[in-house]
């Protein structure tokens, strides 16, 4: 019978059959961040264990760090500081790649890991950080793991996995006007769960998949975390080659072109079969923004909130009810038109240079509306940043108003210290809208970039296609 | 790692669903770097009704008695869902518990107590609801026991079959490191190296090409 392309990740990284379905994996590369990774790194040292392959290890400050412009080792976060300067010490002594909070490499973990062609197709990646999957765009089996994990993986280059069972999510037809791969991957969640794809590694493939440019197939990927799955990986093809092309660690020249023949072989066998298949339709997409406190409470920007009395399952039914206060909504309430405090572009899932130009098309020569609290923009990395500035979005961004930052995580969740005010409503391009996650109490709607610039100027949760 | 091999203890009942690591320890709450003083954290968002006072909120099920002394939670679908930190088991244990029954879990979640000696139960919703019916109706005297050896759960008068993977079942009967199992494997590690390295050559570049 045929492999899936998850078939052949799988295989070619089995370092041995552990029985029951479990092998132990070789893993290509290791990332690690400020807030977690000294943890491990101390943990490995107390037992007297080395790194194996230090050299394919990288570490980079992102989540405690402070997104302010001339940041320093200075957060908000009363012990912040400690975070960054134990994870460089032991970052330092243990000989690992560091980009450090002024290299010109520092940025959000899983979007320096592309853009420094770090991640490879074929590639096994892990990171103690959820959104690990966010590199399966690349046609790399990339997941997310805790601490204990990462030990593992720092010291033997090798971690014991379950194969997860395999899902292979279709993506039919072309996107309409003014929805982003963040309307897909969302509509999908929206539709099926937060826990939809728990147990499976999906591959997501169709028509409207190929046709995205390789920086909007990230945002796919990146949510499927969000979705229960244990991984989601895309086919590399051409706009994968292209994209890995020239990058910093990527092979070049005649070993770029023997990769590149072996990275063609990533893809499902014409007789593979998966154990369960999703079929969507882009015609039935629009954008789509977050009512509730889970990705899967996903809505059309044209929908209501959703009215618990018709779901059966208490427990469901319970948890609507919860983000219902929580979000201060009404069943049957539009979502569109819902006045907000604050505004947030950047994270891992959309804060590349693409999704930059995409808002700053929609702010172009505007002001975002008085009523904002905040609104903010995090490029995803140093380099997104620089890249920004020469084209002069900064400007675009500074001009209709909103602030213009460092590279981070910033507030993608408050880990930094700083966050949204209490029970805030915010319109954010992030990818988790959990009670209290962007601050005390705040209301956090899931959207994509465009959406969240279109919302900035009008105060209220918008839709992009009605913008001139 | 501290082994697990059966126990019976206070079931607490906490079975809304999508239960994130976000709402288990608040990403406040994880102040430093270490993996210990992290249980007065734990669900504090829920727990407090004033977290930075610590004042106790008497309506959450872990503030009220027995349940103060559980050692095993039942949960509903998607626990642990959510970001990847470990601080999650790490305060869940430090606090009390042993054991988690849900229908499903967070896949990093699951793999996060394994490794800590915590152990995850899969079963169905029905089972877990059942159970959970039958605690409420008497959480200290119906105590719910669960044992691994022989794969079942004993509560409300049933016995429930649940599956495991045969490494994490061990892993947790020995209280292996992992590590040290995964470092007499040396020789297969090597093996592998040696033939990747000809497949795919690319993988062993060290530092910008
Ligand atoms: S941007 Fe947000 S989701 Fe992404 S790695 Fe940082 S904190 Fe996690």
């Amino acid at each position: 019978m045929g492999r899936t392309l998850i078939d052949k990740l799988w295989d070619s990284h089995v370092v041995t059959d552990l029985g029951d379905g479990a092998a132990l994996l070789y893993i290509d590369r290791i990332f690690l961040h400020e807030r977690t990774g000294s943890v491990s790194l101390q943990e490995l040292k107390a037992a007297g264990r080395p790194v194996r392959h230090k050299e394919h290890v990288f570490v980079t400050m992102d989540h405690i760090v402070d997104t302010f412009p001339g940041r320093g080792d200075k957060t908000l976060m009363p012990s912040g500081t400690e975070f960054i300067t134990s994870t460089r010490a032991a970052a330092t002594e243990a000989g690992l790649n560091l980009f450090d909070v002024t290299d010109a490499r520092q940025g959000i973990v899983h979007v320096v890991s592309a853009e420094q062609g770090i991640t490879l197709p074929g590639f096994t990646q892990v990171c103690p950080d959820s959104h690990t999957c966010t590199l399966g765009a690349l046609g790399a089996l990339a997941w997310g793991i805790g601490s204990s994990e990462g030990e593992h993986a720092l010291a033997t280059k090798t971690l014991a996995v379950t194969k997860p069972k395999s899902l292979r999510v279709t993506f039919n037809g072309q996107l309409g006007y003014g929805v982003t791969s963040k309307d897909m991957i969302l509509h999908l969640i929206g539709k099926y769960g937060a826990a939809g794809g728990s147990g499976y590694a999906i591959t997501f493939t169709g028509p409207a998949i190929t046709t995205l440019p390789q920086e909007n197939r990230f945002t796919i990927c990146n949510m499927a975390v969000e979705f229960g799955a244990f991984a989601g990986v895309i086919p590399p093809d051409e706009t994968t080659f292209e994209y890995v092309k020239g990058r910093p660690y990527a092979p070049k020249g005649a070993a770029f072109d023997t990769a590149v023949a072996s990275w063609r072989t990533l893809k499902d066998d014409a007789d593979a079969s998966y154990d369960r298949e999703i079929v969507i339709d882009c015609a039935d997409i629009v954008p789509t923004v977050t009512w509730g406190s889970s990705p899967g409470h996903a809505v059309r920007i044209d929908g209501v909130v959703p009215d618990p009395a018709v779901v059966t399952d208490a427990n469901v039914r319970a948890a609507m009810e919860k983000a219902l206060e929580y979000m201060d909504v009404k069943p049957g309430q539009k979502v569109e038109g819902l006045p907000i405090d604050a505004v947030f572009i950047g994270s891992c899932t959309n804060s590349r240079l693409s999704d930059l130009r995409a808002a700053a098309a929609i702010v172009k020569g505007r002001k975002i509306s008085a009523a904002l609290k905040k609104a903010v923009i995090v490029p995803g990395s140093t380099q997104v940043k620089r890249a920004a500035e020469r084209e002069g979005l900064h400007d675009i961004f500074t001009a209709a108003g909103f602030e213009w930052r460092e590279s981070g995580c910033s507030m993608c969740f408050n880990a930094g210290g700083e966050s949204m005010g209490e029970k805030w409503r915010v319109v954010s391009s992030t990818n988790r809208n959990f009670e209290n996650r962007q601050g005390p109490k705040t209301r956090t709607h899931l959207a994509s970039p465009t959406t969240v610039a279109a919302s900035a100027l009008m105060g209220a949760i918008a839709d992009v296609r009605k913008l001139g | 790692m501290e082994k697990f091999i059966s126990l019976k203890a206070i079931a607490a009942p906490l079975l809304r669903v999508n239960i994130d690591t976000d709402v288990i320890i608040p990403s406040r709450e994880m102040k430093g770097v270490s993996k210990t003083g992290l249980s007065v954290g734990m669900f504090a968002n829920w727990r407090y009704t004033d977290v930075p006072a610590r004042i106790s909120n008497s309506d959450f099920v872990l503030n009220t008695l027995p349940y103060t002394k559980a050692h095993i939670l039942l949960a509903g679908d998607n626990f642990g869902c959510g970001s990847s930190r470990e601080h999650a088991v790490w305060a869940m244990k430090e606090w009390g518990f042993r054991a988690v029954i849900a229908p499903s879990f967070g896949a990093i979640y699951y793999g996060n107590c394994v490794r800590n000696g915590v152990l995850p139960v899969v079963l169905p919703q029905a089972a877990v609801h059942a159970i959970s019916a039958w605690v409420e109706h008497a959480p200290a005297q119906n105590l719910v026991e669960i044992d691994l050896p022989t794969q079942k759960v004993h509560a409300a008068g049933n016995a429930y079959s649940f599956s495991i993977g045969e490494s994490d079942k061990d892993m947790l009967l020995e209280g292996l490191d992992p590590i040290g199992v995964t470092l007499k494997k040396d020789a297969a590690i090597q093996a592998f190296e040696a033939k990747d390295r000809t497949a795919r050559p690319w993988v062993y570049i060290n530092g910008p090409a």
